[in-house]
């Protein structure tokens, strides 16, 4: 048969035939190496547009200034159609490495090390990942496959040992991100897929019970959900995308109420130490495109900074700013750019000083990043 | 499936060959009548397709029997400058784009008249199948004809299908055709077309078609190290077509037809296949209801043509993996559509021939979707046109205008547009003796934003412009008959092209991932070749041998913005090289055909980059049939295999093509 067809391709000439298939290959690109960091490295996950399956997971090697994009591939080689579609959120806990995969409907479970698969864990439209005690949890959009009246999304406990699901618990419609303080989940729920009935409420879930015992009221469209390390909750509304803004709110959680109300637009944001890394992305109707801005909160006295996090202009090249992380050791960010979601991205290093350090390409849409010790 | 298939084959046998030992005679004068026949077509075609000033390409009723084909979708693969977009399966889109130019700048016209869609521009090409067409053809630029709609004016090309009709030169009192497909994916697909002859000058005709699969095919992905295979699943459908229609001719020159069609579909929507996710369980509902009529006359040196036209579709889409605070995600969709034309065509003296056609079409949408704006266009398209002509030279140049009026129920409007589109075209015939011609056309159009681009809720974006393509073709022909020659035709068509789009329309990025936004941004270079070749030879006696080749290479590049990127890199889906090969050997009263369909590498994304390559594909298909006559009834068989070699491929990545499968058919005809 293959002689038939090696024919065809000689009597047409021009025309090529298929090769072998062979997994992607990981590629290399080279940035400015850090001999003296703390940390050894970063992950950075690529979500890759819907049903396309190119969720990618980048390493790069901070002390050697080497990135590998598709690395999970090159490690990973026998996974029927990879990483998947959509990687949503990534998380490190004892040294194993958490991706979550939104439309692939998985957790994959990898060594930090090595990033050879260690398992998986199958949950449908998961999001977000937080850990504490022992304990993963991840947010899910689906409670009850196929129920028409399952409306609510849950928070699934996955046992870090035994890598599977303890228990679950109802939450509201479309959860997304969590954070995990003084024993409780915070969860922050969207309702997304009803508009214009969304959520606009935390979730409050006691860890040992593992029951919601409390919702706090705080703005529609919930996304973001930061803890600092005073006890307080860093909360993005999306508002409706028409006439409600987007806006950033401050929750106490020894009140369990609304603390302050930022009238800025938030999209994502980075807390380090004191300091709440901010950039908004928001839709201008006039003008017919996005208006982007970034901007530092101190978290000790809830206060807008006078200081920006990029000093140097270069935020005119980012297209779309879609992830935020701060090197805890040596206060540089880390802000990735999605372009126009369908083409490579670029996660951009800048100095504790705001000036752009070096940049690299990743895969399609840049977003999720965690740091390995 | 070999089971199937000689259990099929020894049912016909026994239902069909019998009785022919029995009734065979008067043969002979039929066949006769049908060689008459195919040799008219043949010289229709060539005519028709050498002396247009326009690539043309031409499927006929004979031809389109003989390809492995189930839908309309299937047999525009074999023309040349085509991208089936096919999501793969029985029920699964299938869209064209032609020349790169994108899936809306190319109309459908069904009997002369479009074919709508206002909510997203595109016709699922799959949705019709080729029982009761007479002719596929498809124009790049547009159809030259001098008397016809405003509308065939309005797209950078058309695909014209003509249903079957009555021959009023017959002298039958009525026609049947019916035939029964059966194959792989749970196929069971029985056509049957009826023409009655009513009184003097008036014919009926009805038609009907139901279509069930199961669409449950194997399909296998690898990269070397994983190796899986799987069954599609969720690829269901059932259809079901009923379409009646009058003929009529006047006692002076005029004649008219009028017919009424309704379609009802009920499928489950393929999903993409990814990592851990094969299985899906969205479905969607269409119901598709028209009544067109068409009225032509002569008076004297004027031609008239009135066209008019009344839809309604209904689309219904259920997400059950989508659970909103109200259940499942149900979108229902209902269109509206009205649509009336007049053209007037005058002949001044034998070369100078002037024409006028005044369109008008109202589209309106519903849906049950949040903050939806329920839009109403209204379409004004008036057209004037000259043409010289003579033997060896034809001109022929035309200005359309095209004024829309958008109105909305709720929140932003569109507001008014209006555009002047021209066209110029020609053709020569260089030399006296030879027939060969040369020709070209340049035709500027666009495409209004649909509804969708403008209104859907939160990535809808009112201030959209349409989206322009400007299109330069040069091209010859070359087409000859030879009555007493091994050689019984030759017909070579070779053009090339470029092509811009500018403005063109993009879903981009908005404030994250929910809110993505249609843009007036991309700007496309077609750069372009097309050949087709077509030859007839008559082997020995009874044994004739058919051969067509189509090749087209396409350089079809990124110019939006030189500071990304992917400036310069070919845009996605658009392979460099691309043909297709149909062989035919016919002896008596069997039929062989076999054709090769190669489209080669494309990128399925804007970077020219390796995680963004796709492999190329091609396909082998094989058919056998055999027909004979008894008495006035005809009866036939053809048997099919589909993807010989078994490739397994994508057109678009992730939603897998079927590999090897099997299709009979068993025709009767009266």
């Amino acid at each position: 048969m293959r002689k038939i067809v090696g024919i065809w391709c000689l009597a047409l000439g021009l025309l090529s035939c298929r090769k072998d298939p062979r997994p992607l290959p990981a590629e290399v690109s080279l940035v400015e190496p850090d001999p003296t960091s703390v940390l050894t490295g970063m992950y950075l996950v690529n979500e890759g547009n819907m049903n396309m399956n190119k969720a990618s997971l980048d390493y790069l090697d901070l002390i050697n200034g080497v990135y590998t994009r598709n690395f999970y591939n090159q490690v990973n080689p026998g996974i029927t159609k990879g990483l998947g579609d959509v990687g949503n959120d990534i998380g490190i806990y004892g040294g194993k490495l958490y991706v979550v995969v939104n439309i692939s409907n998985k957790v994959e479970v990898l060594d930090v090390k090595t990033g050879k698969r260690i398992n998986q864990i199958n949950l449908t439209n998961c999001r977000y990942i937080s850990f504490a005690n022992g304990k993963a949890y991840v947010s899910a959009y689906l409670g009850r496959v196929g129920d028409p009246t399952a409306a609510n999304g849950i928070v699934a406990e996955i046992d870090t040992a035994k890598l599977s699901i303890n228990r679950t618990v109802e939450v509201g419609r479309q959860p997304e991100e969590m954070a995990v303080v003084n024993n409780k989940l915070y969860v922050a729920n969207s309702g997304g897929y009803s508009p214009p009935n969304y959520e606009s409420t935390i979730s409050v879930i006691d860890l040992n019970s593992f029951k919601e015992v409390k919702r706090i009221e705080v703005a529609i469209n919930l996304h973001r959900l930061k803890a600092d390390r005073y006890g307080d909750l860093y909360v993005t509304s999306r508002g409706d995308y028409y006439t409600i803004p987007s806006k950033l709110f401050v929750i106490d959680t020894q009140t369990e109420q609304v603390k302050k109300t930022f009238d800025l637009a938030a999209s994502n944001l980075a807390i380090d130490d004191d300091k709440a890394y901010i950039y908004a992305t928001a839709w201008n109707y006039i003008q017919g495109k996005n208006t982007i801005n970034y901007y530092m909160i101190d978290v000790k006295d809830e206060s807008l900074l006078a200081t920006q996090f990029i000093t140097d202009g270069t935020q005119k090249n980012i297209e779309v700013p879609y992830g935020i992380a701060v090197n805890p050791y040596t206060k540089e960010v880390y802000v990735t750019d999605a372009k126009d979601y369908v083409t490579p991205g670029k996660l951009h290093c800048y100095t504790p000083y705001g000036k752009l350090k070096w940049s690299v390409t990743t895969g399609d849409i840049p977003a999720h990043v965690v740091f390995v010790k | 499936m070999v089971v199937k298939f000689v259990f099929g084959l020894a049912l016909f046998v026994g239902l069909v060959l019998v009785p022919k030992v029995l009734l065979a005679q008067n043969t002979d004068s039929v066949n006769k009548v049908n060689q008459l026949k195919e040799v008219e077509i043949l010289q229709y075609r060539l005519n028709k397709q050498h002396s247009s000033p326009v690539p043309q390409q031409l499927l006929t009723e004979h031809e389109l029997k003989r390809i492995n084909s189930l839908s309309v979708a299937d047999a525009v693969r074999y023309f040349s400058g085509v991208q089936l977009k096919d999501y793969g399966g029985v029920g699964g889109l299938k869209t064209v784009n032609i020349r790169s130019m994108g899936t809306n700048h190319t109309s459908v016209f069904l009997d002369g008249i479009a074919i709508g869609n206002a909510q997203n521009g595109q016709v699922d090409l799959g949705k019709y199948t080729l029982d009761n067409l007479e002719e596929i053809s498809l124009l790049s630029g547009q159809n030259p004809n001098l008397l016809q709609p405003a509308k065939a004016y309005a797209s950078a090309s058309s695909i014209f299908l003509k249903t079957k009709s009555p021959d009023f030169n017959t002298k039958k009192r009525q026609e049947l055709n019916t035939d029964l497909k059966l194959g792989d994916f749970g196929l069971l697909n029985p056509n049957i077309t009826y023409c009655q002859k009513l009184r003097e000058r008036l014919w009926s005709s009805v038609s009907t078609s139901y279509i069930h699969a199961n669409g449950r095919y194997k399909f296998r992905l690898t990269n070397g190290v994983y190796d899986t295979t799987a069954v599609r699943n969720n690829g269901d459908v059932e259809r079901f077509r009923l379409q009646a229609s009058l003929f009529g001719k006047g006692r002076d020159s005029s004649s008219w037809n009028v017919q009424a069609y309704s379609f009802l579909s009920d499928r489950g929507l393929p999903g993409a296949i990814v990592a851990n996710k094969f299985d899906y369980s969205q479905r969607i509902w269409d119901r598709n209801f028209f009544l067109q009529g068409s009225y032509q006359k002569k008076l004297n040196k004027l031609e008239l043509l009135l066209n008019g036209k009344a839809s309604f579709d209904y689309m219904r889409f259920l997400d059950p993996e989508y659970v909103t605070d109200k259940g499942f995600l149900d979108n229902r969709f209902k269109e509206k559509e009205g649509y009336f034309s007049a053209a007037f065509k005058y002949a001044i003296d034998k070369q100078w021939q002037v024409s006028f056609s005044s369109d008008y079409l109202l589209q309106d949408l519903d849906a049950n979707i949040y903050r939806f704006a329920y839009p109403t266009r209204h379409t004004f398209l008036n057209v004037i046109n000259a043409a010289y002509t003579t033997d060896r030279f034809s001109i022929q140049g035309n200005l359309l205008s095209t004024s829309v009026i958008d109105k909305v129920e709720a929140y932003l409007s569109a507001g008014n547009k209006q555009v002047f589109s021209p066209t110029v075209m020609f053709s020569l015939q260089l030399f006296d003796e030879v027939p060969l011609r040369l020709r070209g056309f340049y035709k500027d159009i666009f495409r209004m934003p649909t509804f969708n681009d403008l209104y859907y809720t939160f990535i809808g974006n009112t201030l959209l412009r349409p989206e322009f393509t400007k299109q330069y073709d040069l091209g010859i022909t070359y087409a000859l008959a030879f009555k007493q020659s091994k050689v019984k035709y030759l017909d070579v068509q070779t053009d090339v092209y470029y092509n811009t789009v500018t403005d063109k329309i993009v879903a981009q990025p908005g404030a994250n991932l929910f809110r993505w936004i249609m843009y007036n941004i991309g700007k496309v270079e077609i750069r372009g070749l097309e050949t087709n070749v077509k030859i007839g030879i008559s082997l020995v006696k009874d044994l004739e041998l058919g051969l067509g080749i189509n090749y087209t290479y396409q350089e079809a590049i990124d110019v939006t913005d030189k500071n990304q990127t992917h400036y310069g890199d070919q845009i996605p889906y658009i392979p460099h090289h691309s043909g297709s090969f149909l062989g035919r050997l016919d002896y008596k009263k069997w039929k062989l055909n076999y054709s090769f369909i190669y489209t080669g590498f494309r990128y399925n994304q804007k970077a020219n980059i390796l995680v963004n390559y796709m492999e190329p594909w091609y396909t082998h298909d094989a058919a056998i049939g055999y027909s004979f006559d008894v008495g006035k009834q005809s009866l036939g068989v053809n048997a099919e295999v589909n993807n010989l070699l078994n490739q397994y491929y994508d057109v678009i990545p992730n939603f897998p093509m079927p590999g090897r499968n099997y299709r009979l058919t068993l025709s009767y005809t009266l």
